[in-house]
């Protein structure tokens, strides 16, 4: 961010941002206390925290204001990265369901 | 290729090249590491549902939220604070950047207590990496790890916010000194984000 681009901007769009963060992260308490199973509960609080975290990043790491071409380079690779991580959930189930005893 | 397709005024071509995607190597740099310590801790959370959904005994021992939303509310506020210390030091208030350095870097210190006193009230209550008094074992494990991991990187953030705010009050840092650093800042809020609803709020006692 340069140092025009700080003058212009104020602080406004900052508190705003810090204050939309708070009301989600409040948002995640009150899901807590829902009367929902375990797996809806993970999926709300999944949502929440991630539009938690594009705010965080696009706003207050200032990701926005970067180069169209960095901000894609980021978001494919970490988002490609992440979503190879997730291969092992299918035999998190075979374990819940067999325990130690099946193969 | 001749000798002058490779340089031009006796600079090799190649050094000529601004950094990639036009934004300054520190930056470049951080924003790398970042991505690095992303997935270390998408790995240890993805490891940690892993074991919280094929373990049929997973414990659940938080009974108040009072803490750890204390402690959300600092880390926020502080990457609020990091923000004024950036925007302080663009526009050349050098005090004002150093002191909203410091009092984020305090804040940091006070979230690293909470955290602590926390800990120490879980292992008060008998649980250590290996076994607790509410089922499985391997919930210390998980939960140690990934808020120890946390933990660790607030405290490296402290001892850099406070480095780098001093250096730049000495005048050998840069205000981009100080928005590199506040990326870091950044990022270890938005673990925090993740770390309290899979690790403290899905395991609240109801």
């Amino acid at each position: 961010m340069t140092t025009a681009e700080v003058k212009k901007a104020g602080i406004g769009k900052d508190l705003i941002v810090y204050l939309c963060l708070l009301a989600f992260a409040g948002l995640q308490f009150v899901i807590a206390y829902q009367n929902i199973d375990a797996w809806q509960m993970f999926a709300r609080m999944l949502a929440v925290a991630l539009v938690e975290a594009g705010l965080a990043v696009m706003f207050f790491m200032h990701l926005w204001t970067e180069k169209r071409g960095f901000v894609l380079f980021v978001l494919i690779f970490t988002g490609f990265v992440l979503l190879t991580m997730q291969y092992g959930w299918t035999d998190s189930f075979r374990l819940l369901r067999c325990g130690t005893n099946c193969s | 290729m001749s000798h002058a397709d490779l340089t031009m005024q006796g600079e090799p071509a190649g050094l000529l090249a601004g950094p990639p995607f036009a934004i300054p190597t520190k930056k470049l740099a951080m924003w790398l590491f970042i991505i690095a310590d992303t997935m270390t801790f998408a790995a240890c959370l993805i490891a940690y549902g892993f074991l919280r959904n094929g373990t049929a005994n997973w414990p659940r021992p938080f009974h108040s939220i009072t803490n750890v939303a204390l402690m959300t509310l600092i880390l926020l506020t502080s990457s609020l604070t990091m923000l004024l210390g950036v925007r302080a030091a663009k526009i050349g208030d050098k005090a004002g950047a150093f002191r909203w350095t410091m009092i984020t870097a305090a804040a940091g210190i006070l979230f690293a207590l909470l955290h602590i006193r926390e800990w120490l009230g879980l292992i008060g209550e008998g649980m250590t990496l290996l076994k607790n008094p509410w089922g499985t074992g391997l919930f210390g494990t998980a939960f140690f790890s990934i808020t120890g991991l946390h933990l660790t990187h607030v405290t490296c953030g402290v001892i850099a916010l406070i480095v780098v705010g001093l250096r730049y009050q000495g005048g050998r840092y840069n205000a981009d000194d100080i928005e590199v650093l506040s990326l870091y800042w950044h990022f270890v809020d938005i673990v925090w984000m993740f770390v309290v609803p899979f690790v403290y709020l899905l395991n609240l006692a109801h």
